[in-house]
């Protein structure tokens, strides 16, 4: 078995009387790209908000590469590799496309307080962005405002700013959200082809997508994880037939 | 045959130079040659204005760096003009009316308040940090009223104005005019710079969305204190400016008004394009000593005429000369 890249050990958050994550503990095999599935609510992402650095944990740990990252904060994870999307697009809007995604390659290439020189006319950065831009489809899109998008295109960006940051471990919180048929197709086929060079971590609703991405899928309920297996294990599992997938089980 | 012409000649539009730089070339060609054209008028009058304005430009175009840019509604800039004006008056009162030595000082304590009271406020967001950017601004008026050996709540006339490595150039108004000119055009020249670098450009991506900058990897705080600091230290040197064109030092330069008149010099000129800044202070204070002249109620006039440009001319005088396709890109 490959060793853990990404570990959470007994992970607890509440929100007031509210227990949203509940002692979570999972270990990422390098290279997999590992589902976790659950109701609305189920606490999907706060436990991305937590590894993320995002919001705190009360309890547990988080580990990266075997080492502790608990005590982190979010743009400190970022460079240690753990980077992540949001379930409701978060780009700059004012910015170019190309910007958007230069501003990722910046935070990685050299300091950032350099107070002379026109960072948009970078060409090292601008060459990596393009790069990042054309590995989702959006290189065509390079010079146009992001905020006039549509939105399946705004999600692309999404990816290609989190690839510019040379990611380790990926978080993606439902990169399918509200997007179409035809545009969950082209980021379905983008996710798979980050299939096994990339650790990544998939919360998604659309159970078609994740059943055929996914290497392991995670069941998450009321805070707790139910169940753990091959996607072939989680279709047969009782527990999660009954909690989540809403089955009537004799 | 005549070939049909496809081709609309460019007096349409204005080309793009013009339509970026248009205002920012205008405004300094006009100070610039100003004094020239006072000459045949009130000259000291008229230096003494412009020269004011240029100084409130300074300050001004430096809280649009964090104001504009950063979205840090900073409500106690003044406080620098402050720290600028008491590096040139305390010297002073000790003999020492060297500029290199004042200078210095003006900027040093300018950039040390603002490191501090930056650390401090840029931990809170929205309206904490407008309330305690105000606090601070606030201390600093009250610690210049009790500076008894500076005249305390009266201020002090300065015996004279700063020297140049000894020489007495700054006594002729025209000299100092210059020297605030240049310390205007570089001013602008360098906050240009710095918003158009890789540094200006994590502040105004964090203007628009700091979440997803964090996101990216960027510490905000520390990009965020520098450019207070960047912003402190260049009202700083408007402060300085200040007390030479007065020759007086008091703690009426760091009231709170001062602080929101700022904010209105900003907002009024456009946020987030400095030439706005600039424009804005020059509006300010000639409508200001224009209205004055008719009436001491002038703000009864200026007010609702604000109401009007915040209403009606979004991105302030800017906005709506934009509109009319002169006036460049944010
Ligand atoms: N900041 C907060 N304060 C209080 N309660 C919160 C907060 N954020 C989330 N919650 C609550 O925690 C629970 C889990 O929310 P979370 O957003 O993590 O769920 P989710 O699994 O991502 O749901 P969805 O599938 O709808 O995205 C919900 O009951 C939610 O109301
Ligand atoms: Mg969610």
């Amino acid at each position: 078995m490959s060793s853990a890249i990404l570990r959470l050990e007994h992970l607890c958050k509440n929100y007031g009387a509210l227990a949203v994550t509940e002692d979570v503990s999972l270990a990422l095999r390098e290279n997999e790209l590992h589902a976790i599935i659950g109701p609305n609510g189920a606490g999907k992402t706060t436990l991305i908000h937590q590894i993320s650095g995002l919001a705190p944990s009360d309890s547990g740990r988080i580990l990266l590469d075997g080492k502790e990252i608990t005590p982190l904060s979010m743009p400190e994870r970022v460079h240690r590799g753990l980077v992540r999307s949001f379930q409701i697009t978060s780009i700059l809007p004012g910015f170019s496309v190309l910007e958007n995604v230069a501003l990722a390659v910046q935070a990685h290439e050299g300091s950032s307080f350099r107070f002379f020189g026109r960072a948009a006319a970078e060409k090292k950065l601008n060459e990596q962005a393009m790069a990042a831009l054309a590995e989702v489809g959006l290189a065509d899109r390079a010079a146009r405002r992001a905020g006039l998008l549509s939105h399946g295109e705004k999600r692309q960006l999404e990816l290609a700013i989190a690839l510019a940051a040379k990611p380790k471990v990926l978080l993606l919180d439902e990169p399918l959200a509200g997007t179409g048929p035809e545009e969950s197709e082209v980021l379905v086929a983008l996710l798979r082809s980050l299939k096994g060079r990339i650790t990544i971590l998939l919360i998604e609703h659309d159970m078609d997508a994740v059943f055929s991405l996914a290497d392991r899928i995670s069941v998450l309920v009321y805070g707790q994880i139910i169940a753990t297996g091959s996607p072939a294990e989680i279709r047969e599992n009782r527990d999660v037939r009954v909690a989540y997938l809403g089955e009537e089980v004799v | 045959m005549e070939k049909a012409v496809t081709h609309i000649p460019e007096t349409v539009a204005p080309p793009a130079f013009i339509r970026r730089e248009g205002v920012p070339l205008i405004l300094f060609a006009l100070l610039l040659l100003a004094p020239f054209v006072a000459r045949f008028f009130a000259e000291s009058y008229l230096l003494a204005l412009f020269s004011r304005t240029m100084i409130f430009a300074i300050a001004a175009l430096s809280l649009d760096l964090i104001l504009g840019y950063g979205a840090l509604v900073s409500f106690g800039h003044a406080a620098f003009l402050g720290f600028g004006a008491y590096g040139v008056g305390i010297l002073a009162a000790h003999g020492v009316s060297e500029a290199s030595l004042q200078l210095p000082l003006a900027l040093a304590s300018s950039a040390l308040f603002a490191l501090v009271t930056g650390a401090l406020s840029l931990r809170t967001k929205g309206v904490y940090f407008i309330m305690i950017t105000l606090a601070f601004g606030q201390m600093a008026f009250f610690l210049a009223v009790s500076l008894a050996a500076y005249g305390g709540d009266d201020g002090m006339t300065l015996p004279s104005r700063s020297r140049l490595f000894g020489f007495d150039v700054l006594e002729d108004d025209r000299a100092l005019y210059f020297l605030i000119l240049l310390a205007l055009l570089g001013s602008y020249l360098v906050s240009r710079a710095i918003v158009m670098s890789r540094f200006g450009r994590v502040i105004r991506g964090a203007r628009e969305n700091p979440q997803r900058m964090a996101a990216i990897g960027f510490p905000l705080f520390r990009y965020q204190l520098t450019m207070y600091v960047i912003a402190g230290t260049m009202c700083g040197l408007a402060g300085f400016l200040l007390a030479n064109q007065t020759g007086f030092v008091s703690p009426a330069y760091m009231t709170w008004q001062r602080s929101g008149e700022l904010i209105v010099m900003v907002v009024l000129g456009g946020l987030g394009s400095l030439h706005g800044a600039i424009l804005g202070a020059a509006a300010f204070l000639l409508l200001e000593e224009w209205l004055s002249g008719f009436t001491e109620h002038w703000k009864m006039i200026f007010g609702p005429f604000l109401v009007l440009v915040v209403l009606f001319a979004r991105g302030g005088l800017l906005g709506a000369f934009r509109r009319l396709g002169i006036g460049g890109a944010r």
